[in-house]
């Protein structure tokens, strides 16, 4: 019985640090909430370290490139007008895509995070640029803004692994 | 006597990111398989995570948080500094919000134009993809070699490896193959900075950082395949490699940039190594004399708390009284020694000056209130510089200092232009014998080949004036100009009292800003309209205590239409002694402006993205903006020719052999 009650005991604790360590990590961040709530709602959140969460949250970045990129496409059609501003936003967003988050795993995980830094700022600067694009008629500002939102609590954590 | 952490196998050192948080691991979840009463043992479960949620309560709600106190090794207490979580890095999204939302009525691309106008006519830059930290420079068989960290496949950080290109004087390169690639197991991850030695019998070590297969950084050892070859393509990895693996106590990422060896009084190699223990900035210290095995040394070269990782770490010795470079291993009652660390937080080069003593492999600073990475101490550069390392240049005696200038713009831009970064023209570095207190930086002089054409000035510009300087074409100049206020200025502001005012460059809102005794200087890469330009100049302050103190700033607030740059104002407060009269030197070369003030007291390294101040339409400008000082100025203007820097082929290399 004692055996079984340390066993429950430890898991409890080890469910309940998890759940800290997220917590702890995300109070560093500007955007608490949707810290935790991409971090959470992920599988891989449950066991990572600082750099596994850096790395979880670039992944959110790119799932969120990837449908911008998509959102962009169906515009090109339903607003022809706006052509020259998608052009830009496409070109941005796949930066994001080839660029910044290639960059940015390889650096986290390979322990020189500050390209990591680099990587993830730039992934919120690429869709700043293109929400401006619009001249304030953007139809893509949600998506945009979250980006921007990422960006930056994905660049809190990566600066805890300088 | 080899490191005893060289028997232990890398996958015992590494960072299962699974289980690094010994309290999280749960080996054993399985149950005995006792049987028991099942009501029982729901209400143990129950009273369990009702304990379990009062713990999590009262943990999450814990007012003091672990992460701000971190004790030190040497037992003080210190907090941990939240910049490092703020972020000082230049770019972020909320600059660019607000610089976008100024001046901003027009949707903004980059065209071709303006992105293949940014690439330099004379800094050291790949012909194509990013590059960063410069590699093992070394003068060797009548060349200067120059190697670097490289991706071959994109204009962003990764797949790292060494590029290299050798040059007769430091200015007109030749690229040559790779030197070296991620081909084994222990640089699988990258071939990270290294640095080079000479042994006595004029051959050559190279000490390297590789990023194993695990992603362990470990120390390895390469060297010339054929000393005979004075282009060294070819370099050979020793099979014992690595050299050196992560001690005990250091992590097994927090371990990279070896240093040039230097002699000991024992007659041992000596290298030191960058690192960190928790946020203390420290920088190990290993004897040899093989390079292949090493002894670490119980004491720290030395280390500075709060200051983060140490990158890029460089040790070197400068003369006390003669204005030349010393070998890395000299040593005497004449001599200085320069430790200087590169801050993974700040991405700010500090130096600072000091002794070293080598019975021990200790240093200690002049003024530990300005030690290594403290946010006041010495930088070689007040904008954009880093990653930087000498190399003692034997051929005539000088020391010289490369730095990496990485770009300011947007990712994409550096991918629609297809490449990113530059290295600094090289500058020689020697104390300042006439200040003691820090080093002066000059670009080498071979710059001076590529002057072409020349105009010299002598005017006396009034307050609140600008003049166009008419020197043809503006994007690539070397600029020498001295500066005097005139006299009855000076003396009418030294004697009211009220006149005292706070500087800074960063903080007192650029060049419009009109104060009594400046801003005064140039404007390069300037649009006639002066919708784009970059100022370069002096402002003369009298503080608090009635002294004046003079300021050279660097301000590319203004210097690009464009919304997705970073356009950071840049200097600092530069030594000036009785009877010296202000000088400055600019050299510009299209997206790089490197202004030195008062002989190279103060550099400012700064990179601007004109979207119309450029080609033709790029000028320079005289500027006083003083509210009531005249000044006068004297000065001239060169063109500067291209390096004409080639590409790699193999034709150009088997005639380069010949020769």
């Amino acid at each position: 019985m004692k055996m079984v009650v340390v066993m429950m005991i430890m898991m409890v604790m080890a469910m309940v640090s998890e759940a800290n360590m997220i917590e702890q990590t995300c109070k560093e961040t500007p955007d608490f909430n949707l810290c935790v709530s991409l971090l959470d709602s992920d599988p891989r959140g449950s066991s990572a370290d600082t750099s596994g969460l850096a790395l979880i949250l670039v992944d959110k970045i790119k799932g969120l490139a990837t449908k911008t990129l998509k959102e962009i496409n169906t515009l090109y059609k339903k607003r022809p007008e706006l052509k020259q501003a998608l052009d830009e936003c496409s070109r941005r967003y796949n930066t994001i895509l080839k660029a910044d988050v290639p960059e940015a795993i390889e650096a986290i995980s390979k322990g020189v995070p500050k390209f990591g830094e680099d990587g993830v700022i730039d992934a919120g600067v690429e869709a700043a640029v293109c929400e401006g694009d619009f001249k304030g008629k953007s139809p893509l500002t949600s998506l945009t803004k979250s980006m921007q939102k990422v960006s930056n609590v994905a660049r809190a954590i990566v600066r805890m692994l300088l | 006597m080899a490191s005893s952490d060289a028997l232990l196998p890398i996958s015992a050192r590494e960072e299962d990111p699974l289980l690094s948080d010994g309290s999280r691991s749960d080996p054993n979840a399985e149950t005995h398989g006792r049987r028991r009463p099942v009501k029982g043992l729901l209400a143990v479960s129950f009273g369990l995570f009702f304990i379990a949620f009062y713990v999590a309560l009262i943990a999450t709600h814990d007012g003091s948080r672990s992460n701000d106190v971190k004790i030190e090794s040497d037992g003080t207490a210190t907090t941990v500094s939240r910049a490092h979580l703020a972020g000082v890095s230049e770019k972020s999204n909320d600059q660019l919000w607000k610089l976008s939302g100024d001046r901003n009525t027009v949707a903004f691309s980059w065209n071709n134009s303006m992105l293949s106008w940014q690439r330099t006519a004379f800094h050291f830059q790949p012909e194509q993809n990013w590059m960063n930290d410069p590699n093992g420079p070394l003068f060797y068989k009548g060349w200067y070699h120059f190697f670097y960290q490289y991706n071959p496949n994109a204009a962003v950080w990764g797949d790292i490896v060494w590029g290299h290109a050798v040059s007769k004087d430091l200015i007109h390169w030749v690229h040559l193959p790779l030197a070296m690639v991620a081909d084994q197991w222990y640089d699988a991850n990258g071939v990270w900075t290294g640095s080079a030695t000479f042994l006595e019998d004029g051959s050559i070590v190279m000490l390297y950082t590789g990023s194993t297969d695990k992603s362990v950084q470990v120390q390895n050892l390469a060297y010339p395949e054929d000393l005979n070859d004075p282009l060294l393509l070819k370099w050979v990895k020793f099979p014992g490699n690595p050299v050196l693996v992560p001690p005990p106590g250091i992590l097994p990422k927090d371990f990279r940039d070896p240093t040039t060896a230097w002699k000991t009084s024992a007659g041992k190699w000596r290298i030191t190594i960058g690192s960190k223990i928790n946020r203390t900035g420290i920088s190990l210290v290993y004897d040899t004399t093989d390079f292949k095995t090493y002894e670490k040394l119980e004491t720290l070269l030395h280390k500075v708390p709060n200051t983060g990782m140490w990158e890029c770490v460089d040790f070197y010795p400068v003369s006390k009284t003669l204005v030349k470079g010393l070998d890395t291993s000299v040593n005497g009652p004449d001599v200085k020694h320069i430790v200087k660390a590169s801050m993974d937080d700040t991405r700010i080069d500090h130096y600072a000056i000091g002794t070293y003593f080598d019975s021990n492999g200790t240093w200690t600073p002049d003024d530990p209130t300005i030690d290594v990475g403290i946010s006041t101490s010495l930088r070689y550069d007040y904008g954009k510089f880093y990653a930087s390392k000498t190399f003692y240049d034997q051929n005539k005696g000088r020391r010289i200092l490369w730095g990496w200038i990485g770009e300011s713009d947007s990712e994409s831009a550096d991918v629609q232009k297809g490449w990113s970064s530059l290295q600094g023209i090289p500058r020689t570095v020697v104390l300042d014998t006439k200040t003691g207190k820090n080093l002066v930086q000059w670009p080498v002089e071979e710059v001076k080949s590529l002057r072409l054409s020349s105009k010299k000035f002598d005017m006396e510009v009034g307050p609140g004036s600008l003049v166009h300087i008419d020197v043809g074409s503006a994007a690539q100049l070397d600029i020498e100009a001295e500066f005097e206020i005139k006299k009855e200025s000076l003396d009418k502001i030294l004697g009211d009292a009220s006149a005292t005012e706070e500087f800074s460059c960063q903080k007192s809102g650029g060049s419009t800003v009109r104060g009594a005794l400046g801003p005064f200087g140039f404007s390069v890469l300037a649009h006639e309209s002066l919708s784009e330009q970059t100022p370069v100049y002096f402002y003369v302050a009298k503080g608090k205590d009635s002294k004046l103190t003079t300021f050279f700033c660097a301000d590319s607030s203004r210097s690009s239409f464009a919304n997705d740059v970073v356009k950071p104002i840049y200097g600092s407060s530069v030594p000036v002694l009785k009877g010296e009269k202000l000088t400055m030197r600019i050299l510009v070369d299209h997206s790089i402006v490197e202004a030195f003030g008062q002989g190279g007291r103060t550099c400012i390294t700064s990179r601007v993205y004109p979207t119309k101040a450029i080609y033709g339409a790029a000028k320079l400008f005289l500027f006083n903006n003083a509210i009531d000082a005249t000044i006068t100025a004297s000065f001239k203007v060169w063109q500067m020719n291209s390096a004409f820097i080639q590409p790699y082929s193999e034709e150009a290399v088997r005639a380069l052999s010949r020769t």
